[in-house]
């Protein structure tokens, strides 16, 4: 598997999905992610798997719910309103330790909203989506590669931690053509045995229960002590950040997914002009990399925050650096023609390097 | 012997059993059990009545009452 | 002659000994029962996955011995059809109440029917939301006092109830339908056989199969369990008449 190959984002996290043994796919129609259920109800049929338009992203999601409790790698993926349906039921697997592959290709809102590249998410993602105070992790690809890369790791992820994954991308990543070198997926020896699923008791003295309901005098409390403990561990474990040229930066530029592409480029043209301008590029949002921001301010105390959106991510920065850096933020909510440029955004590196 | 036995800790003496009786032998009497129920009860003479047709069994929501009938082996 | 002791009655297998906390009086224990009495009669306890949904039959988990995934309000259709397509040899029902099947999760019951999903559906009717407290439920009857119909149902602005049996009757992907009581033994007795078939029908890959019992909410009734059991067949089965709305194992 070295060919290289000229695919869409959306059909890359798919491909990866399959690749990592996703046998499973429920999911329902929406602008920008139409490719995935497409190559998924195409490719599926050929791998064994099982693919089926669900009649809502409510009842897509409870069939993720099902399969993941089942055993099974299983997938979903939605943009915007979708995801908002499927809060409800990603609480739901958070809370019974469900694992699953939610894809996100956000589109800005809010409420219809439109269907070009948005970051307007973020918050929404990396706060859980859902009621009753929990996590996702959160898994940020700014590339075709990255797609394919991250949906294979998603399903490690899920089923090391028995917890929902969400991929995080937007109309643009999942839309736009680039190379993809595909590689064969390999299955970490350590992962954990999935002796809990429902599968029908079988042999088993005890029954198996997935469940969220918690009703015995201290035993709601106590799980969420667990589940805290087990963000906690992949905070530690599983934090993944891009950076570079952080030493003797004089400006920090930050952001994620396609935002970060943008930024690249307008961050070249700002090198090519002698600044000097790091660049960090968190790959997990949730668990999102604090450290890295509170060590490279310590050295380079101004940081430059892009994003799709009107400033969501940009908490988390101020967050890490603990008020030791002047923390800005440039950006624009999405929508049509609302694209920032590279000149654009050269434009913000030059103003916040001088002042 | 007992052809009715009555699982005290699963009774409720919501009384559908004596209604479903065809020989009216149970009753809901004043003996409660741990949850607070009053419970069903069935006197020894009425036992030996009891045709063991399980009527009462069939109608219990919960699963209290279990039923035997005597047979006769050559 | 010697005499031996033969029961003719005892607790189905695959049923806990633990007591539930159903009201005095309530159906859903003798439905719990019809259900355990169906898994142990095909012996299948070993590959029965139990779907709980959300409503007084939420704790599902505690009475049955078996494999069990809770589901989200009315989600359980889809919830089992995420199980059976993982696991296409097990054995899958959904219990779910008319609030859940019939109100929240009509999207779900009616789209797992249609898609004609291997599983059994059993789907207790007491024409109220019984764990929240009794308020108007998608089957309550007209002119009926609920605490959110405290004037009774006016159909002029809430509608008429539901009657799931028919509607899921007329789904392509629907294998049975039937709707049933459990108010006198012998309609107990016939519950049961109409329960069995329902599990017999998917076990047999025969399609998706429903059973609507009709039954009695003591408590929310605001009745004595006898009350409220009279009920079933003096002011429900007039709305909601019992039959077999769709078998396709039998031919016209």
């Amino acid at each position: 598997m070295n060919n290289r190959l000229f695919v869409k984002g959306n059909e890359a996290v798919a491909m990866g999905a399959i690749e990592a043994g996703c046998r499973y796919y429920f999911g329902y129609p929406i602008t920008p992610q139409n490719d995935i259920p497409e190559y998924m109800s195409r490719e599926m049929p050929k791998v064994g798997g099982f693919f089926l338009q669900a009649e809502s992203e409510v009842a897509a999601i409870n069939m993720v719910l099902g399969a993941g409790a089942a055993g099974g790698r299983v997938m979903t993926s939605s943009s915007g309103p979708g995801i908002s349906l499927k809060a409800e039921g990603m609480s739901f697997m958070a809370g019974s330790e469900v694992p699953a592959v939610i894809v996100n290709m956000q589109r800005p809102g809010p409420g219809l909203g439109g269907i070009d590249a948005s970051q307007a998410d973020y918050f929404q993602a990396v706060k859980g989506a859902g009621h009753g105070g929990y996590r996702l992790i959160v898994l940020a690809p700014w590339s075709v590669q990255e797609l394919y890369d991250l949906g294979m790791l998603a399903f490690d992820l899920a089923d090391r931690y028995r917890t929902p994954v969400m991929i995080l991308g937007d109309a643009m990543l999942g839309q736009m053509k680039e190379a993809l070198i595909p590689h064969s997926y390999h299955r970490p020896a350590d992962l954990p045995e999935k002796d809990w699923v429902v599968c029908g008791k079988g042999r088993r003295n005890h029954a198996n229960v997935v469940k969220s309901l918690m009703l015995k005098d201290g035993e709601l409390e106590a799980h969420n002590w667990h589940l805290h403990a087990k963000y906690d561990l992949i905070k530690q474990r599983e934090t993944r950040c891009a950076t570079d040229n952080l030493d003797g930066a004089e400006l920090l530029v930050t952001a994620f997914g396609c935002a970060a592409r943008i930024a690249r480029t307008a961050i070249d043209m700002a090198r090519g002009e002698g600044m000097k301008v790091g660049m960090i590029r968190p790959v997990t949002v949730f668990p999102f990399p604090s450290e890295v921001y509170l060590q490279a301010t310590a050295r380079t105390p101004k940081v430059l925050c892009i994003e799709l959106n009107n400033g969501q991510m940009v908490e988390d920065v101020r967050l890490s650096v603990d008020r030791q850096a002047d923390v800005r933020f440039y950006g624009r909510p999405g929508g049509t023609g609302s694209l920032p440029t590279p000149e654009e955004l050269l434009e913000q590196i030059r103003k916040h390097y001088k002042d | 012997m007992k052809k009715i036995v009555i699982d005290e800790e699963f009774c409720k003496g919501c009384g559908l059993c004596a209604e479903a009786c065809p020989k009216k032998l149970l009753s809901v009497g004043k003996k409660l059990n741990k949850q607070g129920y009053p419970l069903v009860e069935i006197s020894d003479e009425d036992q030996d009545k009891c045709v063991s047709c399980a009527l009462c069994a069939r109608v219990c929501p919960d699963v209290a009452i279990r039923v035997y009938r005597q047979k006769k082996a050559q | 002659m010697a005499v031996s002791v033969q029961p003719v009655f005892e607790r189905p297998k695959v049923l806990k000994t633990t007591a539930t906390h159903y009201c005095a009086g309530c159906h859903h224990g003798i439905v719990h029962r019809l259900v355990a009495e169906a898994i142990d009669h095909f012996g299948v306890q070993d590959r029965t996955i139990g779907i709980g949904s959300v409503g007084c039959s939420v704790l599902l988990y505690e009475y049955f011995d078996i494999d069990v995934v809770e589901a989200p309000h009315g989600r359980a259709p889809a919830v089992g059809t995420g199980v059976k397509r993982v696991h296409p040899d097990s054995v899958v029902f959904t219990y779910q109440g008319d609030g859940d099947l019939a109100a929240i999760g009509t999207a779900e019951i009616i789209h797992a029917a249609n898609r004609g999903e291997l599983m059994t559906v059993i789907f207790l009717n007491n024409t109220t939301y019984g764990m929240t407290g009794g308020q108007m439920a998608p089957t309550t009857l007209p002119g009926q006092v609920t605490t959110t119909s405290p004037y009774g149902r006016d159909v002029k602005v809430e509608g008429y109830p539901i009657r799931m049996a028919e509607l899921i009757a007329m789904l392509g992907g629907t294998g049975f339908s039937a709707r049933v009581a459990v108010d006198t033994p012998q309609r107990v007795l016939e519950a049961g056989k109409t329960i069995r078939k329902a599990f017999g029908m998917q076990i047999e890959k025969q399609g998706f199969a429903f059973v609507e019992v009709l039954g009695a909410c003591p408590t929310n009734w605001g009745m004595s369990a006898l009350e409220a059991n009279a009920r079933v067949s003096g002011e429900m089965m007039g709305y909601f008449p019992l039959g077999v709305y769709k078998d396709i194992t039998v031919s016209a």
